[in-house]
Order: structure tokens, then C-alpha cells, then sequence
């Protein structure tokens, strides 16, 4: 009992050195390569600090984030003749307005800002200026590629795992094939990618063209504005399917096979059986999915860096972090690329707040 | 009459049901092959056209040809490595990939060991950092690490002049800096952490009344019973790293310590003969296909584990 009693404490003491002993590696490793760095990132976003630059950077407050993040609207009357009042046309009908750009560089209250896009409603000219257009299109792409990429991927790729998944012969192969380009380095793909959009001699153009008995003109994949943000999201959706199909065949797998046979007994068809057994018992895995998806939307970088270098023209296919790239690293303005970067992470962790608050509520039902 | 018109009608309603379902079966075949088409036609166009000349997979384009190897010729290969350090490249590629992963085995099993397996005072403090962690992406912190790694001193030792230690500044266009900043990982900690706390408590338990140190423990009792875990981190790790582009991008802007996927990128922009770049993308492409097809079951368990747990 005596001996119990002193060699215990000691016993805790070598415990908790140890512990701290096989810890700091990777606790000293984690501070340094990405605690210091978010860090910096805050720090820096409050600087107008250079990338490569003896002299420290000034406190500039929160000057970086109001240009990242300012928008205004421009409402423009329509231009009208001096004499008879009525509205001016030009020579092809269409109603003229004041030129915008010069309105936004003479008018005190609009310094800064520049031209981002503009509509015409009921003969008045709307225009959206923003002190960084080419951070909120890039902002705006990342919203339509993850609009279209994680329902268009995730159906399908719930589709690959109902598929893979059944009894057959052979499942496992395909299996294996469909899950195949998630191995495959994206930087290659995206090269190998350009060749099968060129327009004149690219497979695609030629696979529409025939199949369409020569319908289909060539489409001019990504030289287009209209196209090559499309043309990313169909590769993009291409090499990502396999990875949520793997996904999404570890949760069928948790399903238990009474429940169907049960909804069998009843009569249940195979719709009905997919509508209230496999929906239901996937909803975790679903939520998973579609939250990795969005995550990874937001993080697009290496198929716009490689394919269209956020162009071809007007930043169509720029994102978020390849405006980080561009601003903190190429154009060497490390401040407001950490501001980019900051905004960044707040976008992602807003995902990841809502993918807790979906998976809790699931919790509180069951 | 009536006795046979029954016996007859339930085995026309079977061999009715029967063709139904071979017709389904039938159907579902086309359509699984259908998608192993649309899924393997830009790997399998690669490889094919990377040993033809330019002039004929531009002939071979417009048919079914362009998937089938016309013309057989090593030169777009041979092309490649006489225009850029292909070598080289594939060196540094596997060399950091390997490295980090080995290096990030220990060091994030041993953290995830002390998390799991002893009492310690902090331990709460830093698993919930760690968990924290996880929701920092890489981008958000690319380039201040840029900042971070281009401080850092390192020891260079040059073997060539009698091993001479020098004091260098600056880890960008090195190896390491593809290296020691990804070995340690939240996400692989929590995997080997979920892992650890999976294994009975009297395991160690025991063997700490025989005296042993939980280094001991952990390196011949615990360990060996996570392989499984190892294996998905080793995985993980790996495609990751191989694929990584980013970060060299960034922090490695010279040619000696450039990866394959920044060559592949720069090669494409340097060269106008698709036949020499095909033959690049294939020579990147075919070894991790190799190792995938090698050990398949375990790549999609990974991934599998990877989707349960996080």
C-alpha cells in the first residue's frame, strides 16, 4: 500500500513527460507551419507589407478588407436631348447612358471603385461597381462552380455507387476503374484536358460533331469567356465523381439489408425501397458529401492555374484562392493577398459551421 | 386440362420474370461499360497517342483510331528527356512524397499515442487545437507560409568539398521545403487518434504493471495493431503530396527542386508537340496507376475511412 501510494505520483510525472515528449514534434511542427503562418495572415492582412521587401510594411487598419469587399450600386438615368426631352437612342435603338467609368473616377463618393458589370430594367442602367471586380467575379465563379458541381457530382456519384454496389459480377472491377481518375494527378489531367478542348482538332468538338451528324459547331472550349468556366466543371466533375462514389458506397454499406428486405415484405418497389431505406440511411454520409464538395469547390486552384490562367478574358474563370496566388504571390502584394486569404478561410469555416449544424440536428432526432 | 394449364402458368410467370431480369442485367452492363468509357477515354487517348507521331494522332482524331495504337514509336519519349531533367523531376516527386509520408507515420501516431493512451495535464487543451486545425485549408495559409519557411535557416552539408557545414537562409527551391512543413497533419493525428482509442485499455494497461515505458508501448503493442490506419494515412498522404501543385508553384520557382506536376505545367507552355507532352503526362500517369491497381482495395478503404471519420 506504502509502496503503491509513493510510486504512483512518480508514475504520472514520467506519464505526462513522456506524453509531452511524443507530442512536441508535431505540436512544434503544427505552431510553425500553420499556426504562424494564420497568424501572419491576420497580421498581415492589416499591412500593406510587400512579398519581397526589406522595409516593413505600414498599418494601413481595415483599408484592405474595404477594398476587397466594398460594393455600390450605380443607378443611371437614361441620357436625354437637351431640347425636345426625349430619351436618346443610338443608332441601333438602344437607349444610351451616361458613360459609368467616368461617373465612378470624377465623383468623390465613388473613388476607388470600378466598373464590375451592369444591367438595363425598365429604361434605367444598373451598375454593380466594386473596389476589386476581380475578387468578387472570382467570388462569384466559386459560387457557380459549387452550384452546379456538387449536385451535378454528387447524383452522380450516388448513381456510380448504387451501381457498384449491387451483387453482380464484375463490381469490384468497376469499382476500381470508375475511381481511377481520382489517383490521377489533376495537373496532368487539366494538360492533357486542354488538348481535348481545342476547338479545331480536341476529341470533344470532334465526338459532338459526329454524334450530332455535324450539328454541333466547334465550340471554342476555353479561349470562350461563356465556355471555359463549364468546360473546368465538366473535367472537375469528371475526376471528382469517383471519390464521393467510394463515399457513398462506405455508407451503403452501413445500411443494414433487414431494413430492405422488411420494405420487400411490404411491397415496396425499388423506387420506394431507394426513397424511404437508402435516402434516409444516407443522410449523414449526404451531408458529408455535399459539405467536402462545397469545401472543395471553394479550393479550386490547379485546373484554372494550369487551363486558363483565370481567363481566357475578363477573369471568367478566376477563384478565390487564385486571386490569393495572383495578388499575395505573383503581383507580390503579400498584405492583400493575406486579406484574400483571411476571407478565404472565413468562407470555408462558414461551410464547416453549417455542415455541424446539419450533423447535430440529426443527432438531436435520433 | 385444368391441372396442366396450372402447373403451366407459375413457370411462364418465371420465365418471364427470368428474361426480365436478364434484360435488366443486360442493360445495367451497357450502361457500367458506357461509364468505364467516359471515365478511362482522356487516360487511355494519352497513352496511346504518347507512343504515335504528332502527324499521326492528328490524322488518328477523327475516328475511333485516336484510342487505338496505330503507329508504335519510343521518340516522344526519348524527346522528353533529352529537352527537360525528366529525371530529375520524378527524383524530387517521389523523393518528398515518400519522405513526407514515412516522417508523418511516426510523428502523427506518436502525438495521436499521447492523446489517446495516457493521462496527462494539456492533453485536452491540445486535442482541441488539433481538432481546430482541421478546418484551416491549406490555401488559407500558402503564402504566409511562404513568409514562414523563406525566414528559416538550414544547415547545408556539402559532401563534395569534405563535408562542409554551411548556414544557409531561406528554404524556397529546396526539397525540404516540400517536406517538413506537411509532415505533421491534424487530419492524420485524428485518424491515428480514432484509431488508438478503438484498442482495449487493458492492452497497455498490463503492460504498464510489467514495467513498460509507453514508448515501449507504443512502439510493440499499439502500433502494430493499427496497420490498417497506417496504411490510409500512408495512402492519403501520399496522393496528396504526389499531386500537390500549389505549393510548389509558390515556393519552388527553380528547376532542381521542381516536382512533376509544375514540370508538366511548364512543359506544356514551352512546347507546341502534343506527342512529347502526352508522353510526359503518361510517364507521370502509369506508376500510379501501377501502385493503385497494386493495391486498390486498400486506396478505396482510405478514402472510405476518410469520409466515415472526418
Amino acid at each position: 500500500m506504502a509502496l503503491a501510494k509513493r510510486t504512483l505520483p512518480n508514475f504520472r510525472r514520467t506519464e505526462s513527460l513522456y506524453a509531452w515528449l511524443m507530442s512536441s514534434p508535431a505540436l512544434l511542427a503544427l505552431l510553425l507551419f500553420v499556426i504562424l503562418p494564420f497568424l501572419i495572415a491576420i497580421g498581415l492582412s492589416f499591412t500593406d507589407q510587400r512579398l519581397i521587401a526589406p522595409e516593413p510594411g505600414q498599418f494601413v487598419g481595415f483599408r484592405n478588407y474595404d477594398r476587397l469587399l466594398s460594393l455600390t450600386v450605380l443607378t443611371l438615368d437614361p441620357l436625354v436631348d437637351e431640347n425636345t426631352g426625349a430619351v436618346l437612342r443610338d443608332a441601333n435603338g438602344n437607349i444610351e447612358y451616361p458613360r459609368s467609368r467616368s461617373i465612378l473616377r470624377t465623383e468623390e463618393r465613388y473613388a476607388g471603385f470600378f466598373d464590375w458589370f451592369g444591367f438595363d430594367i425598365f429604361e434605367k442602367r444598373y451598375v454593380i461597381a466594386a473596389k476589386d471586380p476581380t475578387f468578387m467575379q472570382s467570388l462569384v465563379n466559386n459560387i457557380v462552380f459549387a452550384l452546379i458541381v456538387v449536385p451535378v457530382q454528387s447524383s452522380i456519384a450516388l448513381g456510380l455507387a448504387l451501381l457498384v454496389n449491387q451483387r453482380i459480377r464484375g463490381a469490384n472491377t468497376f469499382r476500381t476503374i470508375y475511381f481511377s481518375p481520382v489517383v490521377t494527378s489533376t495537373a496532368v489531367l487539366a494538360v492533357v484536358w486542354i488538348f481535348l478542348y481545342n476547338p479545331d482538332i480536341g476529341l470533344i468538338n470532334q465526338a459532338l460533331s459526329s454524334l450530332s451528324f455535324g450539328l454541333i459547331q466547334p465550340i471554342n472550349w476555353l479561349g470562350d469567356p461563356r465556355t471555359a468556366l463549364i468546360a473546368i466543371i465538366i473535367m472537375a466533375v469528371w475526376q471528382g465523381a469517383g471519390f464521393q462514389m467510394v463515399i457513398f458506397l462506405a455508407g451503403l454499406q452501413t445500411i443494414a439489408s433487414e431494413l430492405y428486405e422488411a420494405a420487400s415484405i411490404d411491397g415496396a418497389n425499388a423506387f420506394q425501397r431507394f426513397r424511404y431505406v437508402t435516402l434516409p440511411g444516407l443522410r449523414n454520409t449526404t451531408i458529408f458529401v455535399l459539405i467536402t464538395t462545397t469545401i472543395f469547390a471553394f479550393r479550386l486552384f490547379t485546373q484554372v492555374d494550369v487551363m486558363t490562367q483565370g481567363g481566357p478574358v475578363n477573369n471568367a474563370t478566376s477563384t478565390v484562392v487564385f486571386h490569393v496566388v495572383q495578388e499575395g504571390f505573383r503581383a507580390k502584394r503579400l498584405g492583400y493577398g493575406a486579406t484574400a486569404s483571411v476571407v478565404f478561410f472565413a468562407i470555408v469555416l462558414g461551410i464547416a459551421l453549417v455542415q455541424r449544424y446539419l450533423l447535430r440536428s440529426s443527432g438531436d432526432t435520433n | 386440362m385444368t391441372s396442366q394449364t396450372r402447373s403451366e402458368s407459375p413457370d411462364g410467370a418465371e420465365h418471364k420474370k427470368l428474361s426480365f431480369k436478364s434484360v435488366r442485367r443486360t442493360l445495367m452492363y451497357a450502361l457500367m461499360i458506357l461509364i468505364v468509357f467516359w471515365t478511362v477515354f482522356p487516360i487511355v487517348f494519352t497513352l496511346v497517342s504518347s507512343v504515335k507521331p504528332d502527324r499521326v494522332i492528328f490524322e488518328d482524331l477523327r475516328s475511333i483510331k485516336a484510342f487505338l495504337p496505330t503507329q508504335f514509336t519510343l521518340e516522344n519519349y526519348e524527346q522528353v528527356f533529352q529537352r527537360v531533367p525528366f529525371g530529375q523531376f520524378l527524383f524530387n516527386s517521389v523523393f518528398v512524397s515518400t519522405s513526407t509520408v514515412i516522417f508523418s507515420i511516426f510523428v502523427n501516431s506518436l502525438v495521436a499515442f499521447a492523446l489517446a493512451r495516457l493521462r496527462w495535464r494539456g492533453r485536452s487543451l491540445v486535442l482541441t487545437i488539433i481538432i481546430a486545425l482541421l478546418i484551416i485549408p491549406f490555401e488559407a495559409t500558402a503564402v504566409p507560409l511562404l513568409v514562414v519557411v523563406n525566414a528559416l535557416p538550414w544547415l547545408e552539408i556539402n559532401v563534395s568539398s569534405g563535408f562542409q557545414v554551411q548556414l544557409t537562409q531561406s528554404w524556397l527551391n529546396t526539397l525540404h521545403v516540400q517536406i517538413i512543413p506537411f509532415i505533421a497533419d491534424s487530419f492524420s493525428i485524428f485518424l491515428f487518434y480514432q484509431a488508438f482509442l478503438d484498442i482495449p485499455k487493458e492492452f497497455d494497461e498490463s503492460a504498464m504493471v510489467d514495467g513498460a515505458s509507453p514508448l515501449r508501448i507504443y512502439w510493440s503493442i499499439v502500433l502494430p495493431l493499427i496497420r490498417p490506419t497506417i496504411a490510409t494515412v500512408a495512402i492519403l498522404q501520399f496522393l496528396v503530396r504526389w499531386n500537390d501543385y500549389l505549393w510548389p508553384v509558390i515556393a519552388v520557382p527553380g528547376e532542381r527542386a521542381r516536382p512533376l506536376t509544375v514540370g508538366i505545367a511548364s512543359f506544356y507552355t514551352q512546347t507546341p508537340q502534343w506527342g512529347q507532352i502526352l508522353a510526359y503526362a503518361a510517364m507521370i500517369t502509369i506508376p500510379v496507376l501501377i501502385v493503385f491497381l497494386l493495391f486498390q482495395k486498400w486506396f478505396i478503404r482510405s478514402v472510405a475511412s476518410s469520409g466515415i471519420k472526418g
